[in-house]
């Protein structure tokens, strides 16, 4: 929403009005062949260099040929926590776009749309409306042979004039971006953009925005990026130099990335032809003593899973990305939802037990891949890192981390082993030593079976025990290590909303609002999925309902997933849940309404006989 | 203890098979594996790799058992998936022996989609499919390999899908060594690991190898000593001799294929070997060029350079 924090008329005569904001939602809608994302990164990583925060959105259709497609960003001097419920600015591109997203402005917000191509219902007062003729004047400046290639240069431009950007620092990202290639492709975008910022907006609009100033500049420089990238270039400074993949949506662009980038660290990405040999050719190089990488999403994870058990049996190190879209299936290829929690933790057959972390936003995908290769290594155990659509695609800017402390060079222990190394010791976790490591006397076998303390199979029943509570203890042993989460809002109350994942900013955004409205509410996020950090139920115990927000089905039960397990793990009867499945990620209002719907009956109203 | 590292090995004696011989082998007296095996650890003896840089793979069945029987480094992995298994370790280890024993179920049933891609891809590895024409482990089941009218526990009135022709199959792989051999020969059996071992690229044999318990006398056809004949390939020596016309070039893929297309039990030998360059080196290509165009950065300053271009 617009916060009109000063309206500074700028003095003499017929100057238009300035209008100081510091959140503003622009949601860019057009077919997925026009460049809006383009336009949406640009405004992202503009904001990013001027030490504001922003949240980028965007749909795509699952179709190859294109289609209705929109961008939203949301750019905010402060925190920004979702991509925003409703767009304060809307572009329409076709009268498709306006047609489907006109019910996303807010009354007040501002419509531009390309009357080449747009009609828009001028008797809606509830809208400011203002026509640019995009299309024509695009290929006029562009001097009439380039068609409507450009137009989002042009739109640029415009919404540079609109919210008086700093023109330097995006001509700067426009040639960072288009120069290098053929001069001509830099010099057309420029010109597309001077002519739309050219474009006396203000005069039409009589009145133009500016974003507040960043109060406390950030220490260090931001960066910008997508959750995938973050997860991909995390991988990299932790050392990983091996993988193997399958591309699927919306996996694909970090096996692209690691593809690209491995070579030039001396590392290896390999397309594989499929899920199944992806994940052994991961697992074969992690064998081989090097922290790997395999990931995919849904259907793809569902083939990985005996590998997954192999990896857990074996303890071998290796890291699984699933990138979570709608299920189950092929399901909502290019739609986000959380419904693989279970799968994560609980796929593959037999007692296996493995990490599982969810990042919150996309700086925090960053760390949680580092964290994950840190727990992988030092628990000789598969990590799941469970991230979703939203986040794969969402840009982000945030402070840059620092790359000297967080950099782990790769390694490869091949140091010689004395005649009773037993990798399996029952008394510490495993450790193994890879191929190449010479041994006095007997060489390991690793293996899917059973085994003893020395990886000799055996069906002895109790070493099975044994080495499955080895198997498990040693996540116990993390846990404990885990940081105690905190509580966002009220300390204790009335409502704690739990969340993981993607969730993390509408639910914290929801508290703020909801105390704002005088609501005693919390929050706690879970990152730690499987084992679960320490202290949840002192936490839990503080307050009256607990409801915990995701994005998955209510089940059988009436209890989404991780609602299920805290349930299971916690027997509290005032667990519930918040749950959606449309494939849109959680408005501020939705979760909410949630609370206020379920909020006066403190038990459950589930029954397991309704009819009776 | 050694303080060998991997570029200066520590000066040892020689490795004697008894060196190589690990926990004694767990299949039924008879079966054809052990000969195998005994073939395996011969060759070993007289190539003398560094021993800490042996590695035998396997996927899942009673020949996948093959790794807790080299005393070498090991891994036992789940059926099907024991060449991209061997992949990984291959690529990401140039200095490694890579070795992967399996058998016909393994290789050419929930496997056989590896097959190919390990072939196409040329991953420089030797894997060894010991064909018992019956699935052992799970106690007779048909095999892609069984012949047509096989009583097996799933064909009680004789199996009636077409059999697969490993050779045709392995050499549509793209493999760049196919050879073929039979457990009972144990010469003929060194012969070939010796000179798969010493292939640059993925090379593959297949080794009749009786299962004595599910499927006795499958091979008797071409055991001498049963009655039947074993017929080596006579490979082109390039003598000039008027002989030297009608004997098989390796190199010609289409006469590998005619001999692949020969009458069951057909013949023994060298099917095909060609040189194409591995994945492993092409990969390492890749490597090399990216990095010349890095000009000796760092890892750090690599990544420190791709964050400064995402500010
Ligand atoms: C995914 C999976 N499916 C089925 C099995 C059961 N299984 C184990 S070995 C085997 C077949 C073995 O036959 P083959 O590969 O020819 O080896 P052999 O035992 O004859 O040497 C089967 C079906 C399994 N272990 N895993
Ligand atoms: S069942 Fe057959 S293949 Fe398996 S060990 Fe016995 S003889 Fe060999």
């Amino acid at each position: 929403m617009v916060s009109s924090t000063n309206e500074s008329p700028v003095p003499g005569g017929d100057i238009p009005r300035q209008e100081l904001i510091n959140d503003a939602v622009i949601r860019l809608a057009g077919n997925s062949q026009d460049g809006i994302q383009t336009i949406g990164g640009f405004l992202a990583r503009l904001a990013g260099r001027s030490d504001q925060d922003v949240i980028t959105y965007m749909t795509i259709p699952s179709t190859i040929s294109g289609g209705p497609s929109i961008f939203q960003v949301r750019i905010g001097t402060g925190e920004v926590l979702s991509a925003g419920d409703q767009a304060d600015f809307l572009v329409a591109f076709y009268q498709h776009s306006y047609e489907a997203h006109i019910g996303s402005l807010r009354e007040g917000g501002v419509l531009i749309y390309d009357t080449d191509h747009v009609k828009p219902n001028l008797d809606d007062k509830r809208f400011v409306n203002f026509g640019v003729a995009i299309t024509g004047l695009t290929i006029e400046a562009m001097g009439g042979a380039a068609k409507d290639k450009g137009k989002n240069m042009f739109t640029l431009g415009l919404l540079a004039r609109m919210f008086s950007l700093q023109v330097d620092k995006l001509r700067a990202l426009v040639t960072e971006r288009f120069g290098g290639k053929d001069e001509g492709i830099l010099r057309s975008a420029l010109v597309a953009f001077d002519a739309g910022f050219a474009y006396p907006a203000d005069s039409a609009l009589k009145r133009y925005f500016k974003f507040a100033e960043a109060e406390t500049p950030n220490a260090r420089p931001q960066v910008t990026m997508d959750g995938n990238q973050a997860i991909a270039y995390a991988l990299v400074a932790a050392g990983v130099r091996y993988g193997a993949a399958y591309p699927i949506t919306p996996w694909t662009s970090i096996m692209e990335i690691l593809r690209a980038e491995l070579p030039k660290y001396g590392g290896i990405f390999v397309q594989a032809e499929d899920e199944l040999a992806a994940s052994s050719l991961a697992i074969g190089a992690a064998y081989a003593g090097h922290l790997a990488v395999t990931g995919s999403s849904g259907p793809g994870i569902s083939l990985k899973q005996e590998m997954l058990g192999w990896a857990v049996m074996a303890e071998i190190p290796l890291i699984v990305i699933n990138i979570q879209r709608g299920g189950p299936s092929t399901g909502l290829p290019t739609n986000v939802e959380q419904s693989d929690l279970m799968q994560a933790i609980y796929g593959s057959h037999g007692d296996a037990p493995r990490v599982v972390l969810a990042p919150r936003n996309v700086e925090d995908c960053f760390h949680t891949a580092l964290e994950a290769c840190r727990i992988a290594r030092e628990y000789s155990v598969p990590v799941v890192i469970l991230s979703d659509q939203s986040l794969a695609t969402r840009i982000e800017a945030f402070d840059e981390p620092d790359l000297d402390a967080v950099f782990v060079p790769p390694s490869l222990d091949l140091r010689p082993r004395s005649a009773d190394f037993k990798p399996y010791a029952l008394d510490r976790i495993t450790q193994h030593a890879p191929p190449g490591t010479r041994f006095e006397g007997t060489y390991p076998t690793v293996s899917g079976l059973e085994h003893d303390e020395a990886g000799h199979p055996t069906a002895n029943p109790a070493m099975h025990m044994k080495m499955t509570a080895k198997r498990r203890e040693k996540l116990k042993k993390l846990a404990a290590t885990l940081e105690r989460p905190e509580i966002f809002g009220e300390q204790e109350g009335d409502t704690l909303l739990v969340g993981w994942g993607s969730t993390w900013g509408p639910i914290r955004e929801a508290v703020r609002r909801g105390r704002a409205e005088g609501m005693k509410i919390g929050q706690v996020h879970i990152r730690h999925i499987h084992p679960l950090p320490p202290e949840l139920e002192r936490i839990f115990s503080r307050f009256r309902q607990i409801f915990v927000v995701e994005m998955n089905d209510e089940g059988l039960y009436g209890f989404g997933q991780l609602a299920s397990l805290l349930r299971a793990r916690y027997a509290l009867p005032n667990i519930r849940s918040i749950t959606k499945t449309d494939g849109l990620t959680f408005k501020v209002r939705e979760i909410l309404e949630g609370v206020r719907r379920l909020g006066g009956d403190a038990v459950s109203t589930f029954s397991l006989y309704p009819d009776l | 203890m050694s303080t060998g590292t991997l570029d200066t090995p520590a000066p040892r004696p020689p490795l004697t098979r008894k060196d190589l011989r690990a926990d004694h082998p767990t299949w039924c007296p008879g079966c054809g594996d052990f000969a195998v095996l005994a073939s395996f650890h011969r060759v070993l003896e007289k190539m003398q790799l560094p021993h800490e840089r042996i590695v035998t793979l396997a996927g899942i069945g009673c020949s996948s058992r093959f790794p807790y029987f080299v005393n070498s480094h090991g891994g036992h992995f789940i059926h099907g998936r024991a060449l991209p298994f061997a992949s990984g370790v291959s690529l990401s280890r140039d200095d490694l022996h890579v070795f992967v024993f399996g058998g016909d179920g393994d290789g050419f049933s929930i496997g056989g989609n590896h097959l190919q891609h390990a072939g196409r891809k040329n991953i420089k590895m030797t894997y060894v499919i010991m064909d018992n024409s019956v699935y052992g482990l799970t106690k007779k089941q048909t095999s892609p390999t069984s012949p047509i009218g096989f009583k097996s526990k799933t064909d009680t009135t004789g199996a009636f899908d077409r059999p697969i022709n490993p050779m045709n199959t392995l050499l549509a792989s793209g493999a760049t060594f196919v050879a073929r051999s039979h457990a009972t020969q144990v010469n003929h059996m060194v012969e070939m690991f010796e000179r798969a071992m010493k292939h640059d690229g993925f090379s593959v044999i297949e080794i009749l190898s009786e299962c004595v318990e599910f499927f006795p006398g499958a091979f008797d056809t071409s055991v001498p000593r049963k009655g039947g004949s074993f017929v080596a390939i006579e490979e082109k020596r390039g003598d000039g001799s008027p002989e030297d016309a009608n004997r098989h070039d390796p190199t010609n893929l289409e006469s590998a294929f005619a001999l692949a297309n020969e009458q069951w039990p057909g013949v023994f030998g060298v099917f095909y070997q060609v040189n194409r360059p591995t994945k492993n080196a092409l990969e390492a290509g890749l490597i090399a060029k990216a990095r010349e165009r890095t000009k000796g950065a760092s890892d750090l300053d690599l990544l420190r350079a791709t964050f400064n271009r995402l500010r």
